[in-house]
C-alpha cells in the first residue's frame, strides 16, 4: 500500500527524468557532428513494451521531438509483432528513419534498443539524432524542389544496426555508401548508440533499488496523474470552439500559399484539434507526417503549460482529429524535408493564435517561427576546396501579457544557437557587411513584438550557389488582440549589381553566385500584443530614442506624437489617441 | 614548521570575504600562531563599511596587518542588478547591434516568452568604418574622422566608459589599438576598454559582452576600491591590498579595475580555492566542491588539488563572461527553496525560493512558505536555538503544523513525515544535478570527495554522497567563513589566452614556443608590478584544441613551450577520449588557442591554525552539548549533539550525530563514521 504513495511517486518520477537526462548528455557529449553536440537536435526518452507510449523524455531534447518517438516506437513493435521486422535479442538496436513510419525528415534518425529484463523486455529506450547528411539531391538534404522522398536521400526502414552487441557491418556499408561526408558519422553513430546503453544501465539501478513492480506501478500512476494535471489545466478555460490559422508561404515547388486551418473544441476537461480546412498535400518538401504534425501540436501546448510533466499522459487529453487529405497527413511518396524545421512551427503558429482567445494571459502573440535556413555551397579557390555553409538564424517573438517579446529569439522548435559571424568568416569565403536587429519589423501592440535580425552577406571568391528555407515571407507573425502582424521575412539577392527577389519569397534552391554578389535577409519581427494605441507613451518615445522605430511610426502605428527632444507630447498624443490614453 | 622563512614577510595576513548577507574575515597571526574570525552583516551600499566593521570585530590594530586580501560581489552585483557606469561603444559598420542580438536564444526551452536588457543600450552603441578580415587583413581602414565624432558624440551623451569592439581585432588588433589612442586623446579618464584586451579570441557576441562587462563595472570598481583604500589608510594599512579574481588568484588592488570583468564570481572561486588548499593538506586531492547557501549553490570540480578553471561562464541569460574563471556551476536550489505539492498530488522542491527575505518560516521574517532550511529544523537536524539572524522566533511545533497544512494534508502524511519526505527530494534532486555536472565534464562523481560547505552544505552532505554513490565527505573547520580563508591561502595569478585557429598540419612548433614564451614573459611582468612578492612563480600551458568539422573545444596541458607537432596531436587524442570516450584517430585536429597560466605562489597557512587546540575537550563525551530526537529514515531516533569546536583531536564520531558549530550544522547520518583531524576538518567515512 505505502509502495505508491506520493513519495514514492515522486522519488521515481525523478529518476526516471534523470535516466532520460543522461542519456541525452550522453548522446551530446560523445557525437561528433556540432548539430547534436552543440545545437542538441537530439532527444532520448524511454518508452512502453506494450504500445511505445511515453513513458519519460529528457529535458535537454530538441523541443520539435516532443513525444514524437512514441509512434516511430509504436509501429516497430507492431512491424515485429506481424513479422515485417526480425525479432529482437539482446543486444539488438534498431534503426530506423522512415518519415511514414512515425517519423519526421529524412535526417532524423532514430535508434530503438528494447531494455530487458529477467528475459523479457520491459520497455524502450529510444533516441533521436538529426544527421547533418543522410545522401539526396542536396547537401544537408533540405531541397525546396524535391517532390518525392527518394529526392530528399536514404530511407531506412527498421533494421537492426547492431545486432546482439555489434555493429553490422553491411548495414553500416549501406549507410555510409549513400551519405556525404561518410567517415565522421561513425562518431554519431557510436554516440547515439552509446547513450541508448546509459540509459539502460541508470534504469536497471533504478529497477534494483525500488523494484520492477513498484516502478511499473509508479509509471502507471505516473501516467494517471500527468493526465489529471493537463485536465486541470483545460478544465479552467471555457467551453467552446477556438479557431485559429496560420500560413505557409508555399511549398517550394507551386507558388500558392498553404493553409492550416484548426478549430479546438474545448469541453470539459478535454481539447479536439480538427484540422479540416486545410489545403491538400503538396507538391513540394512542405507536406508533414502525420506524427509531426501530432508532435507539433503537443509542443505548442508544452509551451503554453510548461510544468505538466512529458509523458504520454499529459497528451491524453488532447485529441487530434486525423488531417487525413491534407498535406499535414503526407503520405508515401510525398516529399517531407521542410515538415520538421518550418511545418512544424506553422502549425504550432495555429495553436497559438487559437488558444490566445482562450488562454491570452499564457499565450503570446506569433513568434517569428522560421528556422531560417540559408545555404551556400560552392568552391573556395584560395583553399582550393569545395564548401558547404548553413546559416540559422532567429526572429522576433510575440509580444504578451506582461512583456514585449524578445529580440532574436531561438525558433519555436530548437534551442541551438546561431553561428558567430567571426567563426562564419573564418571557415567560408564569405564577408557579412551588416548583422544588425531589423528595425520597425517588431509588430505593433500595447506590448509589442521582437525585433528580427537584417543580415548580408558577400560572397568574396569563386561561385556558389544559395539556397533559402524560410518562412513568413507572404504574411508576417500574427499580432493578436488588437495587435499588427511582425514583418514579413525578406530575401534580396544581388547578383551583377542586379536585385533578384525569390519568386516563393522565401525558398529557392541553387541560386549562381559570383565574387562580389550578395544576399541579403531580413528575418521576420514578432507579432504585437493589444491595441497599440493603449502602449505606454514613454516606452514608444523610449523606442524611438533607441532607433527601433522612426518618429512617424511612433505616430503611425502607435498614436505617440514626439516632441523635438523626443520625449512624449502629451496633448497631441491624446488627440491622435482618440482618448484612449 | 616553517618559522625560519621570510619570503615575504607578511606575518598578519587577513582574508576578507563580503558575500550577499555576510562580511566574513579570518586573520591570521603566523608569528603569534593564532588565528582571529569576525562576521559582519553585509552593507550593501557600501560595502567598505562591513569591512572595516569586520576589521573592527577582529580587534586587531588594522595598522598592524601585513596584507590585506579581498574578495567582493561588487561587480556580479553590479551586472546583476544593472548599477552599472554609462558606458557607451564603438563598433565596426554595420556590427553595433551584435551585443543585443546575442546567439538567438531564449532563456528556457519551453515558453515562448522572456526579456532581455543588454548592458549598452542602443543609442550608446554607434559605428566606424573599419574592417579586418578573419586573418586580420585590413579590408577597410579606419576612419580616424569617424572615430573622433563617436568619441566625441558619447562624451556628449554624458558616457563615463567607451568600449571599442571591432570585429576580427583578436587576429589584428591594430585598429582598436590605434582607435583606443584616439579616444585617450578626448576621453576624460582611463576607462577605455577594447575587445581584445581582455580575450584574444573569436565569437563576437561574447567578446563584446565581456568587454562591455568590463567597461560598465570598470569606475564602479575603481572607487570602491579607492574608498577602502582610504578608510583602510586612515586606520593606518599603508600597503597595497590583494583582490581576488574569479580565476582563483589574485590581483593588486591598484591593478584589479583595469580587468574589473575578472572580479565577477571572485566570492565563489575563493570557496574552491580554499577546498583545494584544505583537501590536499588533508590528503583529497580530488573533491567535488559543495557550496549550499540560502538561495543557490555552488558546485565545482578539482582534480589532483587543482580546480578546473573555464573560459565560458555565464552570469546570467544571455550574460557571458569569457575570461579564464574557476569552473563554479551554480545550481538553483538552497535552504530557501520552498515545498509544494503539485497539481498531480506530487512533492516538488524549488525552482521557486524564499530567498533572504522573507526567507524561510524559521527565521520569522514573515515567510511562510515551506522551504529546505524548515524540514531540518522539524526533523531535529537544526536547532532552533542555533539559527543566525532570526528576527521573531518560531517554534519547532508551529513550522511542523505548516508542512503538516501545505504537504502532509495532501499526501496522507503527518508534518513530521512530510517534512522528511521534502528533505529526501531535496536531497535526490540536488544530487541529480552535482551528477549531471560531473558528467558534463566527463568525470564520475564516484571518483571524488564530497567538500562541503557554506551555511547548509554540512547539513546535506552525507545524504547526498549517499545518493551519489560518493564514499567520503570533507567539511573543513569553518564551513561558514570558507571563502574568506581562500582569499587567506590563494597565490597570485595571471591567465593569457592566444587565439590561432590553424589546422596542426599548418602549424610550426617555433610559433607555439614564440606565443607561449610571450604569454610567460608578459606574466613575469605582471607579477613584477604587484607589490606582494611571491615564494615561487609557476607556468602552465595548454592548448584549447578541437576535431576539424567540429567545434567544442578540448584544454589540453602541455608539458612545456616546447612541443612537436606529433605530441600535440597525441595529447589531443588522449584528451578527447577521456572526455568522450570515442577514439577517432582518422581525423585531423585543429589547434584553436594557446593558454598560458603565471602563477605566484605565496607562502603556504597553516591550518591548524583555525581551530583553538585548547579548546578542545578530553573525551567525546565533553564535548557533548545535549541529546535530541532527530529524523533518520523515517523514525526518530535519540541523537547526541556535539560542539563541533570542542571535538578531541582524532575523535571517532559515529552516526547518527549532529556537530554544531556557530554558523554551520553537519550531520551524521546513521552509519556514517566521522574523524577530527589536526586541521578541524570532519573526515567522514559515509555509509553504503
Amino acid at each position: 500500500m505505502s509502495a505508491l504513495d506520493a513519495i514514492t511517486l515522486s522519488v521515481i518520477e525523478a529518476g526516471l527524468q534523470q535516466v532520460c537526462d543522461e542519456m541525452d548528455l550522453a548522446f551530446s557529449r560523445a557525437a561528433f557532428s556540432p548539430v547534436i553536440a552543440e545545437a542538441y537536435d537530439r532527444s532520448d526518452g524511454i518508452y512502453s513494451a506494450e504500445d511505445g507510449s511515453l513513458i519519460a523524455q529528457g529535458l535537454g531534447g530538441l523541443p520539435v521531438f516532443v513525444g514524437v518517438m512514441q509512434y516511430s516506437t509504436r509501429t516497430l513493435i507492431e512491424m515485429i509483432a506481424d513479422g515485417r521486422c526480425g525479432k529482437p535479442e539482446p543486444g539488438d538496436i534498431y534503426i530506423v528513419n522512415d518519415p511514414y513510419l512515425g517519423g519526421t525528415h529524412l535526417m532524423d534518425v532514430r535508434f530503438a534498443m528494447p531494455f530487458w529484463r529477467d528475459g523479457k523486455i520491459w520497455c524502450w529506450l529510444s533516441n533521436t539524432g538529426h544527421w547533418p547528411d543522410i545522401g539526396g539531391s542536396v547537401p544537408g538534404g533540405f531541397s525546396a524542389s524535391a517532390t518525392a522522398v527518394e529526392q530528399e536521400g536514404l530511407r531506412l526502414p527498421p533494421v537492426k544496426l547492431y545486432k546482439r552487441g555489434e555493429l553490422d557491418p553491411e548495414i553500416y556499408a549501406i549507410i555510409t555508401s549513400n551519405i556525404r561526408v561518410a567517415d565522421q558519422r561513425i562518431g554519431d553513430i557510436r554516440a547515439q548508440a552509446a547513450a541508448l546503453h546509459v540509459g539502460a544501465e541508470r534504469l536497471a539501478a533504478l529497477l534494483d533499488r525500488y523494484g520492477d513492480e513498484t516502478v511499473q506501478a509508479a509509471i502507471a500512476e505516473l501516467r494517471q496523474r500527468a493526465s489529471t494535471q493537463m485536465r486541470a489545466r483545460i478544465a479552467a478555460i471555457e467551453d467552446g470552439v477556438y479557431v485559429g490559422e496560420a500560413f505557409v508561404d508555399s511549398d517550394g515547388v507551386v507558388n500558392e500559399p498553404l493553409r492550416i486551418a484548426l478549430a479546438i473544441e474545448k469541453k470539459g476537461e478535454t481539447l479536439t484539434f480538427d484540422f479540416a480546412g486545410s489545403s491538400p498535400p503538396c507538391a513540394g518538401p512542405m507536406n508533414s507526417v502525420l506524427a509531426t504534425t501530432l508532435s507539433s501540436v503537443y509542443l505548442a501546448i508544452r509551451h503554453i503549460f510548461p510544468d505538466v510533466p512529458l509523458s504520454a499522459g499529459a497528451f491524453e487529453p488532447l485529441t487530434v482529429k486525423d488531417p487525413d487529405g491534407t498535406f499535414l497527413h503526407a503520405k508515401y511518396p510525398r516529399p517531407v524535408s521542410g515538415c520538421a524545421a518550418e511545418v512544424s512551427q506553422r502549425i504550432a503558429e495555429a495553436v497559438f493564435s487559437a488558444m490566445v482567445k482562450a488562454v491570452p494571459d499564457r499565450v503570446t502573440a506569433a513568434p517569428a517561427g522560421s528556422s531560417g535556413n540559408f545555404g551556400l555551397g560552392g568552391h573556395d579557390p584560395e583553399r582550393g576546396r569545395d564548401f558547404v555553409l548553413y546559416q540559422i538564424s532567429g526572429g522576433g517573438y510575440g509580444g504578451n501579457a506582461d512583456h514585449d517579446g524578445l529580440t532574436n529569439g531561438c525558433s519555436t522548435i530548437g534551442i541551438s544557437k546561431s553561428p558567430p559571424v567571426e567563426i562564419m568568416e573564418q571557415n567560408y569565403p564569405v564577408l557579412y557587411r551588416r548583422y544588425a536587429l531589423r528595425e520597425g519589423s517588431g509588430g505593433a501592440g500595447k506590448h509589442r513584438g521582437g525585433f528580427g535580425l537584417a543580415y548580408e552577406v558577400e560572397l568574396l571568391r569563386g561561385n556558389a550557389r544559395a539556397s533559402f528555407v524560410m518562412d513568413h515571407g507572404r504574411f508576417g507573425p500574427q499580432g493578436v488582440l488588437g495587435g499588427s502582424d511582425g514583418g514579413v521575412n525578406t530575401v534580396k539577392v544581388w547578383r551583377g549589381g542586379e536585385a533578384h527577389v525569390p519568386e516563393h519569397l522565401s525558398k529557392e534552391q541553387d541560386i549562381e553566385l559570383a565574387a562580389g554578389d550578395r544576399v541579403e535577409v531580413g528575418t521576420p519581427g514578432g507579432g504585437g500584443y493589444g491595441d497599440p494605441f493603449t502602449r505606454d507613451a514613454n516606452a514608444v518615445a523610449r523606442d524611438v530614442a533607441l532607433g527601433y522605430y522612426e518618429r512617424g511610426e511612433a505616430e503611425r502605428l502607435f498614436g505617440v506624437v514626439l516632441t523635438s527632444d523626443g520625449s512624449v507630447d502629451l496633448a497631441s498624443t491624446q488627440a491622435r489617441r482618440g482618448g484612449t490614453n | 614548521m616553517s618559522e625560519h622563512t621570510e619570503p615575504a614577510g607578511e606575518y598578519v595576513v587577513a582574508g576578507i570575504d563580503v558575500g550577499g548577507t555576510f562580511t566574513d574575515l579570518i586573520l591570521v597571526d603566523a608569528r603569534a600562531g593564532t588565528v582571529r574570525i569576525a562576521k559582519t552583516p553585509t552593507t550593501v551600499d557600501n560595502q567598505a563599511a562591513g569591512v572595516i566593521a569586520a576589521l573592527d570585530e577582529a580587534g586587531m590594530a588594522v595598522g598592524e596587518i601585513d596584507l590585506i586580501v579581498h574578495g567582493t560581489t561588487t561587480t556580479t552585483n553590479a551586472v546583476l542588478e544593472r548599477r552599472l557606469a554609462k558606458t557607451g561603444m564603438i563598433t565596426t559598420q554595420g556590427f553595433r547591434d551584435v551585443i543585443e542580438l546575442g546567439r538567438r536564444t531564449r532563456p528556457q526551452p519551453y515558453g515562448m516568452t522572456g526579456t532581455f536588457t543588454p548592458l549598452i543600450p542602443r543609442n550608446l552603441r554607434l559605428e566606424v568604418p573599419e574592417r579586418m578580415d578573419a586573418r586580420g587583413r585590413v579590408l577597410t581602414p579606419l576612419d580616424e574622422e569617424a572615430m573622433r565624432a563617436a568619441v566625441r558624440a558619447l562624451l556628449d551623451a554624458g558616457c563615463e566608459t567607451l568600449v571599442i569592439h571591432f570585429l576580427h581585432a583578436y587576429a589584428n588588433p591594430a585598429h582598436e589599438i590605434r582607435a583606443a589612442e584616439i579616444a585617450g586623446e578626448l576621453w576624460p579618464n582611463e576607462h577605455i576598454t577594447t575587445g581584445h584586451s581582455l580575450l584574444s579570441e573569436a565569437r563576437e557576441f561574447e567578446r563584446g559582452v565581456t568587454a562591455a562587462v568590463n567597461a560598465s563595472v570598470q569606475p564602479i570598481l575603481k572607487r570602491y576600491v579607492e574608498r577602502l583604500r582610504s578608510e583602510l589608510g586612515g586606520r593606518g594599512y599603508a600597503r597595497d591590498f590583494l583582490m581576488m579574481n574569479g580565476n582563483g588568484g589574485m590581483i593588486s588592488s591598484a591593478l584589479v579595475a583595469r580587468e574589473a570583468a575578472k572580479t565577477v564570481m571572485s566570492g565563489p572561486a575563493s570557496g574552491v580555492m580554499a577546498a583545494a588548499h584544505t583537501g590536499a593538506r588533508a590528503g583529497f586531492r580530488d573533491l567535488i566542491s559543495y557550496d549550499m547557501g540560502g538561495t543557490s549553490t555552488d558546485v565545482a570540480l578539482i582534480r589532483d588539488a587543482k580546480p578546473a578553471v573555464s573560459n565560458e561562464i555565464e552570469i546570467e541569460y544571455a550574460m557571458p563572461i569569457h575570461v579564464p574563471m574557476v569552473d563554479v556551476h551554480t545550481l538553483g536550489a538552497g535552504g530557501g527553496s520552498i515545498a509544494r505539492i503539485d497539481e498531480a498530488g506530487l512533492v516538488r522542491v524549488g525552482p521557486e525560493s524564499a530567498g533572504a527575505t522573507p526567507g524561510p518560516i524559521c527565521y520569522g521574517r514573515g515567510g511562510t512558505e515551506p522551504t529546505i532550511t524548515d524540514a531540518n529544523l522539524v526533523l531535529g537536524r537544526l536547532s532552533p536555538k542555533k539559527l543566525l539572524s532570526v528576527d521573531s522566533p518560531v517554534t519547532r511545533e508551529g513550522v511542523e503544523a505548516v508542512f503538516a497544512e501545505r504537504i502532509g494534508r495532501h499526501i496522507g502524511k503527518d508534518g513530521t513525515e512530510a517534512a522528511g519526505a521534502v528533505l529526501q527530494m531535496a536531497n535526490l534532486k540536488m544530487a541529480g544535478a552535482v551528477r549531471m555536472v560531473s558528467l558534463a565534464r566527463g568525470l564520475d562523481p564516484r571518483d571524488f570527495a564530497l567538500f562541503a560547505f557554506g551555511g547548509a552544505g554540512p547539513l546535506h552532505a552525507t545524504a547526498l554522497a549517499r545518493e551519489l554513490g560518493i564514499p567520503k565527505v570533507l567539511v573543513p573547520a569553518r564551513p561558514g567563513i570558507t571563502n574568506a580563508l581562500g582569499c587567506v591561502v590563494a597565490d597570485l595569478r595571471h591567465d593569457f589566452v592566444r587565439t590561432l585557429n590553424r589546422p596542426l598540419a599548418a602549424l610550426d612548433p617555433v610559433t607555439v614556443k614564440q606565443v607561449l614564451d610571450e604569454q610567460k614573459a608578459e606574466g613575469l611582468d605582471q607579477i613584477g608590478k604587484e607589490a606582494v612578492k611571491p615564494n615561487a612563480i609557476r607556468f602552465t600551458h595548454s592548448a584549447d584544441m578541437q576535431f576539424v568539422g567540429q567545434t567544442h573545444l578540448i584544454n589540453v596541458p602541455l608539458p612545456s613551450a616546447e612541443i612537436d607537432i606529433e605530441a600535440l596531436q597525441a595529447l589531443f587524442e588522449e584528451a578527447y577520449f577521456a572526455r568522450f570516450r570515442v577514439s577517432l584517430p582518422e581525423i585531423r585536429a585543429n589547434l584553436v588557442n594557446l593558454n598560458t597560466s603565471v602563477i605566484g605562489e605565496r607562502e603556504p597557512i597553516d591550518l591548524s591554525l583555525l581551530i583553538d587546540a585548547a579548546g578542545r575537550a578530553a573525551t567525546l563525551d565533553d564535548a557533548l552539548n545535549e541529546r535530541r530526537p532527530v529524523w533518520f529514515g523515517g523514525a526518530w531516533t535519540d541523537t547526541p549533539v556535539y560542539a563541533r569546536e570542542k571535538l578531541p583531536l582524532d575523535a571517532i564520531i559515529e552516526g547518527p550525530a549532529i556537530l554544531e558549530q556557530r554558523d554551520a550544522t553537519t550531520v551524521l547520518e546513521p552509519g556514517d563514521r566521522a574523524i577530527s583531524d589536526a586541521d578541524g576538518n570532519l573526515a567522514i567515512e559515509v555509509a553504503a
